[in-house]
């Protein structure tokens, strides 16, 4: 036998990647040019970029008027948006008419907001409890006598004064804080054996779904002061929160209803065969696993929330885009024809940053609570 | 059957009302330490924040003169911004002791809705803004020209009326919100503006270019804009009433917040009397002697308030028209204080 085989022991070397499928002109043609329609599409879509985004950075930034600018120079022919106006009213879209002297009362109360709200949103911080507690107890409290004044000598400053984000971020906050724990508790009461209680619940749910917030907040302005004894005013400020309140947390209920639907009749038993009460079973088993399903309805529900603020322009209420409405309306020397857009594009963008906040923030949730379906 | 009940509601809260209007609102006023003032979300030069975020304006003027008459202290006011559904309302149910924003006197409302008109603060009327360009000098050669309007408003009625009273060629382009009106008016949709003079005025004072529009002399309706306050109460309702006829008094005599300690020491017996020099014109009225000299002295009088506020050096930018005093061609009058 002789051996006439030839058995490589090596591999070829590679050679490099066809010059089409590699570099930057492949990558174009991959992604950019693949077929006829891409390219048509491509193009298209350049062609709309150079259309669009030109002017709109001139609007935004080329062409505007940065703070501290002056009106003249918003009333030129070719101004852009007209930042000047926003920087010189700001203190009304933040504060409304509070008094100017005593705006570092609700900056005081920004303030303690942001530092016991982020430390509570934060998984790893530990003191949950206390925070919680600081935040949901004694905070409105501290807030509410900051705010309105009238103790420790403070200048008492009526709720009619109060406005702009202040009025807005007081009426989420206040909100999502008292809807949640109404709505879960009207929830349960809707699945509830109780005949009373299951009634009284869906009687309430099915009455606030049918109207519009609207109409509660006009119920509460117009209707409500004809049936009180003269002289009993009640505040209008607390009405519009109880409008909020009750109408988000009949929302809420709704969405977590969907929750605890999902949530197999196992778990209930598995619960009362531990010897659970009904409390217990709620807290430790059923409302943790059907909360976390309905994370996204539930934010959904803080997010619009948030936009209804605006609403309260109906009882009279000047919340952020109502005071920047009045001054569009009514700031006569920054009048220019760019003055009313960059008012409601300034409001735009505070209500985005906001709402975006939520959002990511209950994405970031809903992964770090995605726990039994993880792989 | 809901109509039934909502009469019914109606009715008892109307009932309601009416048996509890006879508390003293003076009493109440002073007990408070503030007079609570119902006014717009923001109209330029009658109702609107300022740029240190106070309220300012004509209507606001006159609360504070009346806060100025009681306590002696123009501050002592607080304003509820009020939509125009929810004013009245918020007057009878006391939620506010005077109404002051921009609220035409008409009959029905002075006599159906448990409420009393004090005076005229403003007289408005309806009118019609051109661009110069079209070189239209009067409303009667509007005909057939394109009008920008807001639907289901009495501005839409009486240009119809008026249209058809002279012959003319009626051409609407409806709008349901003011805003939308302005801006088609702006874009060239159509030839003409219409609406309350003083706010054809205001937002004229925002166009680009303000002088390229005109607004027509003609005025086809009459709109008496004043301050209101609950019936049956007519203690109050004089204070009102004087508090308005104080400022105008005090313009008729020359008398204004620049002068008017010098005054007091007027031989003049009708200013004399305003300022509580001679006579005593406040206790009735449950004030005190020299109510009308702190009106003049915190607030100042009738021009002084319209020049600050509406007058041709504001943006705004009114004549008095209308609105001056008898003696000088208007029709501001006010009975003498004797």
């Amino acid at each position: 036998m002789t051996d006439f085989g030839f058995v490589r022991a090596d591999m070829v070397p590679s050679k490099p990647a066809p010059i089409n499928t590699s570099g930057v002109g492949a990558w174009f043609r991959k992604n950019l040019f693949a077929t006829p329609l891409d390219g048509v599409l491509t193009i298209l879509g350049l062609v709309f970029l150079v259309w669009i985004v030109p002017p709109l950075y001139n609007f935004f930034i080329g062409h505007a008027v940065g703070p501290g600018g002056t009106v003249e120079e918003c009333r030129l022919e070719n101004a852009g948006a007209c930042w000047a106006y926003i920087s010189s009213e700001m203190e009304f879209f933040i504060y409304g008419f509070y008094d100017i002297p005593e705006q570092w009362r609700p900056n005081i109360v920004f303030a303690l907001g942001a530092l016991l709200l982020i430390p509570l949103l934060i998984p790893k911080v530990p003191f949950k409890r206390t925070n919680a507690v600081l935040f949901l107890l004694v905070f409105p409290v501290v807030s509410y006598f900051l705010l309105a004044g009238g103790v420790f000598g403070l200048k008492p400053i009526p709720t009619e004064k109060w406005g702009g984000l202040l009025v807005t971020l007081i009426i989420s906050v206040v909100g999502i804080s008292c809807s949640f724990p109404l709505g879960i508790i009207l929830a349960l009461g809707r699945q509830s054996k109780m005949p009373v209680i299951k009634t009284l619940c869906i009687a309430f749910i099915e009455l606030i779904r049918a109207v519009p917030l609207i109409t509660i907040l006009f119920m509460a302005s117009i209707m409500l002061p004809l049936f009180m004894p003269q002289g009993t005013t009640v505040d209008k400020l607390l009405r519009a929160l109880v409008g909020v309140t009750l109408f988000t947390s009949a929302y809420m209920a709704e969405v977590v209803r969907g929750g605890l639907q999902a949530i197999p009749r196992g778990q209930y038993e598995a619960g009362a065969s531990l010897g659970l009460g009904y409390w217990q079973r709620m807290y430790f088993i059923i409302l943790p696993q059907a909360l976390k399903h309905v994370i996204p309805g539930i934010v959904n529900n803080f997010i619009s929330l948030f936009k209804d603020t605006s609403l309260v322009y109906i009882v009279g209420m000047k919340d952020l885009l109502e005071a920047v409405k009045t001054k569009n309306d009514t700031a006569l020397e920054w009048q220019s024809a760019n003055t009313a857009t960059t008012g409601y594009l300034f409001a735009a963008m505070v209500f985005w940053v906001f709402c975006f906040g939520m959002s990511r923030y209950s994405m970031y949730m809903e992964r770090r609570l995605n726990t039994g379906y993880k792989r | 059957m809901q109509k039934t009940l909502v009469t019914i509601a109606l009715a008892a809260s109307l009932g309601l009302a009416a048996t509890t209007a006879q508390a003293a609102i003076l009493d109440d006023v002073k007990a408070k330490g503030y007079v609570q003032c119902g006014v717009t979300g923001g109209v330029p030069g009658f109702s609107a924040p300022d740029s240190n975020n106070v309220w300012t304006g004509l209507e606001v003027d006159y609360c504070r003169a009346l806060a100025a008459a009681i306590f002696n202290d123009a501050d002592a006011v607080r304003y509820t911004s009020l939509t125009s559904q929810e004013r009245f309302t918020a007057l009878s149910a006391g939620e506010i002791d005077v109404l002051s924003r921009t609220t035409t006197w008409t009959m029905s409302r002075d006599t159906q809705l448990g409420i009393s008109f004090v005076g005229t603060m403003f007289y408005d009327g309806q009118g019609f803004m051109v661009r110069k360009a079209d070189g239209i000098a009067s409303a009667l050669d509007l005909s057939g020209a394109a009008i920008c309007i807001e639907s289901g408003t009495t501005t839409e009625l009486n240009a119809a009326d008026y249209f058809a009273a002279n012959n003319l060629e009626f051409n609407t382009v409806v709008f349901v919100d003011q805003d939308e009106v302005v801006k088609a008016y702006e874009d060239g949709r159509c030839d003409v503006y219409t609406t309350d003079s003083s706010a054809l005025a205001a937002e004229r004072s925002k166009f680009a270019v303000p002088d390229d529009h005109i607004i027509l002399p003609e005025i086809i309706s009459k709109e008496p804009l004043g301050p209101v306050v609950r019936a049956g109460d007519s203690a109050w309702f004089n204070i009102a009433r004087w508090t308005y006829f104080a400022l105008l008094e005090a313009e008729e005599l020359g008398v204004s917040s620049a002068n008017v300690d010098e005054m007091l020491g007027s031989d003049n017996p009708a200013i004399k009397r305003l300022l509580g020099v001679e006579g005593d014109f406040g206790t009735p009225l449950g004030l005190t002697k020299d109510w009308a000299y702190q009106i003049v002295k915190l607030v100042g009088n009738y021009a002084e308030s319209y020049e600050r506020n509406v007058g041709p050096a504001t943006p705004i930018g009114l004549e008095r028209g209308l609105n001056a005093l008898w003696r000088d061609g208007g029709i501001q009058y006010a009975p003498p204080i004797r």
